[in-house]
């Protein structure tokens, strides 16, 4: 049995029509341009199962576009995304899919950098406008936003997770949860810590610096109330 | 202080003199370590979104993104105010201002999910009536939303809100009996009159099904708002006339979520049934998605 805060059943706000075709859309998009940065000039969005089917009536392309230009579900210049994106000369693609999928809003959203490198993220909108991300470039990762994230990229070394929790430990951060997860032995692996406290640019300058981290990222909030 | 169910809810309300706002709004500071007044304000917030999405239908003709809607908040606030009418002025504005929040919503425009996108207007459209009946302070109505919350948690942890998992008796059902129930506590009745009133109305649209016409939050959506605006007010006038529900909310709660269980997935909006198959709604679906 979950327990709920009163702005969980009255809320979220946000712009219409569909908690899980819409908002769930527009913090997939949000949660894709955390994890991917924001200089990028090219995005497709696979879509699967109920998302391919009712996008348009619903806004899903609209919501996903807002998303990954860094707009919250309850803006309502979110409408307008398609057109902004164009202004901003980023291309967004969508492409309905009929493959089976785990859940019935699914979407793999590909983000091309203008350097060339490319970041995959599969994510889903389970209802309410609650969303997690399944899948970053190919390592099966749990993330649900709810909690300030840190997305860390590295070689699979010994080592690496005492190394990252002593920066964390270091500058007072609790960790709450935390997946470890890798596509081949000794190759490069993925973590994905969520925490109790905000993720401060100092804390992921620090994991940033540590060796054999290719990358770290933070995601604060899916979205901040308006 | 915690509640599962509406019997334990109203066991702490009696235990200590409670209203059941008062009740909610201590659990909330509980879970989330913020003040009464943190939570006070942002509810605020949520209110104000209410009545933004409540009046603009009224004022000009909302179209919404799937073209299958709009213009109808308008069309009844206009005859409203040409005078006679059926049900009366404010039953007749209540609808308008459901169909306001139903059109937003398919507009694309701001709202609240109260408790979902599909059922936003209920809640509004009948408390801000009522409250301009019994001509309440936002700081009562803020109440009466903590109340309608503190209901629709309890459906929530026993059954489902959603559409997809239980119908629009879920959906639709849920935010007239989390209004009625808000409404209840805004005129003065005790806590044990608002569970009456929320079970009375999920009663009266149990078994509802959920057939959006192409897959939409469009139709029979808007209309549905409006009904459920409907359902919420008469339910609380019936209570508050001294009528109490035969089957205890509890036990409606339960028999809901078993018939939402029961119901087949073509007509949980999945827009394989009801009105959705019908001839019409296979070829308003036809025009939007195969162009």
């Amino acid at each position: 049995m979950n327990d709920y805060s009163v702005f969980d059943i009255l809320g979220p706000i946000m712009v219409g029509p569909s908690s899980s075709h819409t908002a769930g859309a527009a913090r997939l998009g949000m949660a894709a341009r955390c994890i991917a940065g924001d200089d990028f000039d090219n995005v497709d969005f696979y879509l699967y199962g109920s998302f391919a089917k009712t996008y348009k009536g619903h806004g899903t392309d609209k919501a996903l576009t807002a998303g990954i230009l860094g707009m919250n579900p309850s803006d309502t210049d979110l409408r307008n995304s398609l057109a902004i994106a164009k202004k901003k000369g980023i291309r967004v693609y969508f492409i309905k899919k009929d493959d089976e999928v785990s859940h019935p809003n699914t979407v793999k959203i590909v983000v091309r950098k203008k350097n060339g490198t490319t970041t995959e993220i599969v994510g889903a909108s389970i209802g309410g406008g609650n969303i997690y991300i399944k899948n970053i470039d190919g390592y099966d990762v749990e993330l649900t936003g709810k909690l300030p994230t840190i997305i860390i990229r590295h070689m699979d070394k010994k080592g690496m997770i005492s190394k990252v929790s002593t920066v964390l430990a270091g500058s007072g951060l609790n960790i709450a949860t935390m997946k470890v997860s890798r596509i081949k032995k000794g190759n490069q692996a993925s973590m994905i810590i969520e925490v109790d406290e905000k993720i401060t640019k100092k804390i992921i300058q620090d994991l940033n610096n540590i060796d054999d981290i290719i990358v770290a990222r933070a995601i604060n909030s899916l979205e901040e109330r308006s | 202080m915690m509640f599962n169910t509406g019997e334990e809810l109203l066991k702490i309300t009696e235990e200590n003199g409670l209203k059941i706002s008062e009740v909610v709004l201590a659990c909330e500071c509980e879970y989330t370590g913020l003040t009464h007044e943190d939570i006070r304000n942002k509810m605020n917030e949520t209110l104000e979104i209410m009545k933004k999405s409540a009046q603009a239908g009224l004022e000009k003709e909302i179209k919404s993104v799937g073209g299958i809607i709009g213009g109808d908040a308008k069309k009844v606030f206009d005859y409203t105010n040409k005078g006679k009418t059926l049900c009366g002025q404010n039953i007749n504005k209540a609808i308008a201002r459901a169909y306001s929040c139903a059109e937003v919503n398919a507009g694309m425009g701001q709202i609240c999910a109260a408790p979902t996108a599909g059922s936003c207007g209920i809640i509004p459209a009948s408390v801000l009536t009522a409250a301009e009946i019994y001509k309440s302070s936002d700081n009562d109505i803020i109440d009466a939303l903590l109340t309608a919350s503190g209901i629709g948690m309890i459906i929530s942890k026993n059954a489902t809100v959603s559409g997809a998992e239980g119908g629009c008796q879920a959906e639709c059902g849920s935010a007239a009996a989390m209004a009625s129930a808000a409404i209840v506590e805004l005129a003065g009745g005790t806590p044990e009159m608002s569970l009456h009133a929320a079970a009375i109305a999920i009663k009266n649209i149990m078994g509802l099904i959920c057939d959006p016409v192409a897959g939409l939050v469009e139709a029979p959506c808007a209309k549905r708002n409006a009904s459920g605006t409907v359902n919420a007010l008469i339910c609380a006038d019936m209570v508050l006339a001294g009528v109490r529900s035969i089957i205890p909310f509890d036990e409606v709660i339960d028999a809901m979520y078993r018939v939402g269980r029961m119901l087949p997935f073509e007509l949980k909006e999945t827009a394989l049934g009801g009105v959705a198959a019908t001839p019409t709604g296979i070829e308003i679906s036809n025009r939007i998605f195969n162009k």
